[in-house]
């Protein structure tokens, strides 16, 4: 588990100004963080750009292992426990191995990303990750040569998550990465948000995040990383194929068969601001289109 | 008391407009609110014509005719809610940007299913009025059975809308289902006793 101290711990009234205050000095939020958001559109950007708050970040959650509903996550998961927490990563590896959160913090340096959320539901948050690349974890093993995915699976505890004792899915949570995408730098390893401890509800103690794919991808409360040769079938692809596709890049052309995904809602915008458009890859084509050069996204949705 | 019955309903029939109007002024509806303002309005629309199809199977389990005057009433407040909820789709959400919504109602199957039903609700409220009854003498009847495509029609439109089946949309189903259940055990038993 990270620890931060109380000093450590900015206000969000604060860290926001603090944030204005680096960016009107002409320093950019690269110095913050190796990524700032790329966005194609610089006249909205402003608007775009605006943190989502903490309280609509820790309170509007898809988390079905604590409840279907939007405020189920932040209500049933306030006594779950994540400690003692290790997560195993195996399968085509040389040597499988298994990590604790307290030898994950000590390996890895968590830092501030800030990156787009975009729901497959049609909205989207600006979120201040701290996290670290998932590929400096991964380099903790050496893959053999079968390995072509990387499959996620998240925690099993159908006592502690209520959610988990109905078959809404099939539980535990899968997803899954091409390799080439689970090695990309802005695939995040997730152990903090707005500079605080990351919440039951957002995935603690660790989730992945990334952010050019509908937040569904991006599993949270994680036990195990596995190195396959096949492409997984994660839960929501096995729940509707027809809708959930292994790869679920955003895009704003390719429509989820029952609603468009051409624009979004930002949210904490309120009842009477507009829908957004929606950016290929969520903003970050700039990364990461490369990753699918000559694939027919249509088909590969 | 009987004469207070009626109006009685129709004030409690617009409690859910004032709430709703009540938190959209007071910023009481959450990180998406126009979500919640379509989700509000087309859950209360769902709620409605369960009620109206509870008069009658409530009429013969209580052996109390009173139950179906309120029906005319809380039918038009489908009508009302579904309307509402319908604008908030098209105005609020939308903008009235047609062509993403025209698109919506041929391509998505939910939408163009609840935009039939709303669609269905029309002659179904034109017709409500007493002097429409003895216009239409027995055509009336025929025409305000589409009362149960319309039921079926809104249960799927939500489960089709919802990412799974689970909960609400089933339990709406379940209770659509059975209320329309109702009606054939109804009929058939006056086909047997004649």
């Amino acid at each position: 588990m990270i620890k931060f101290k109380n000093s450590e711990i900015t206000p969000e009234n604060i860290y926001k100004k603090r944030r204005s205050f680096i960016k009107s000095i002409g320093l950019g939020a690269s110095s913050l963080a190796i990524s700032a958001i790329p966005f194609a559109n610089k006249s909205s950007a402003s608007e775009r750009d605006k943190l989502t708050s903490y309280k609509d970040i820790t309170t509007y959650n898809n988390y079905y292992e604590f409840g279907t509903s939007k405020s189920d996550p932040y209500k049933n998961s306030q006594t779950f426990k994540t400690t003692p927490w290790e997560i195993a990563i195996e399968g085509e590896v040389e040597k499988p191995i298994k990590l604790s959160m307290e030898e994950i913090s000590e390996m890895f340096v968590s830092e501030e990303r800030i990156y787009r959320l975009r729901c497959v539901e049609g909205w989207s948050m600006v979120i201040p990750w701290m996290g670290f690349s998932l590929s400096e974890l991964l380099s903790k093993v050496n893959p053999t040569n079968k390995a072509k995915f990387v499959e996620f699976e998240s925690v099993y505890d159908p006592a502690q998550m209520k959610g988990q004792r109905y078959p809404v899915l099939n539980w535990p949570y899968n997803e899954g990465l091409r390799i080439d995408e689970a090695m990309h730098p802005l695939t995040t390893v997730v152990t903090g948000l707005y500079g605080k401890k990351l919440p039951n509800q957002n995935g603690a103690p660790l989730r992945i995040f990334i952010p050019w794919k509908y937040g569904f991808k991006s599993a949270k409360a994680i036990v195990k990383i596995k190195f396959v040769e096949n492409m997984p079938t994660s839960s929501w692809m096995w729940a509707s194929p027809r809708e959930y596709g292994f790869y679920s890049n955003v895009n704003p052309n390719v429509n989820h068969p029952r609603w468009s995904q051409a624009t979004e809602r930002v949210i904490g915008e309120g009842v009477w601001a507009p829908r957004i458009k929606t950016l290929m890859f969520n903003g970050y084509g700039d990364e990461v289109a490369n990753l699918y050069t000559g694939m027919d996204l249509k088909k590969y949705f | 008391m009987q004469k207070y019955l009626k109006p009685s309903v129709f004030i409690l029939s617009t409690i859910p407009i004032l709430v709703i109007l009540y938190k959209i002024f007071l910023n009481k509806l959450g990180p998406e609110p126009v979500k919640e303002i379509t989700h509000f309005t087309g859950e209360w629309t769902l709620i409605f014509l369960c009620l109206t199809l509870s008069m009658s199977p409530l009429k013969r389990l209580t052996n109390l005719s009173v139950w179906v005057s309120f029906r005319r009433t809380l039918g038009l407040f489908v009508f009302f809610y579904a309307t509402l909820h319908l604008l908030t789709y098209v105005g609020l959400d939308y903008r009235f940007d047609w062509q993403p919504i025209l698109d919506d109602v041929v391509k998505k199957k939910y939408i163009f299913i609840g935009f039939a039903a709303w669609l269905l609700l029309i002659p179904l409220a034109i017709t409500s009025s007493k002097k429409m009854v003895k216009l239409l003498k027995n055509n009336w009847k025929k025409l305000h059975r589409l009362v149960y495509i319309i039921a079926i029609f809104g249960s799927l439109h939500y489960i089709w809308l919802s990412k799974t089946i689970f909960f609400k949309p089933l339990i709406y189903f379940i209770i659509i289902i059975v209320l329309l259940a109702f009606r054939i055990k109804i009929k058939n038993r006056n086909v047997n006793y004649g």
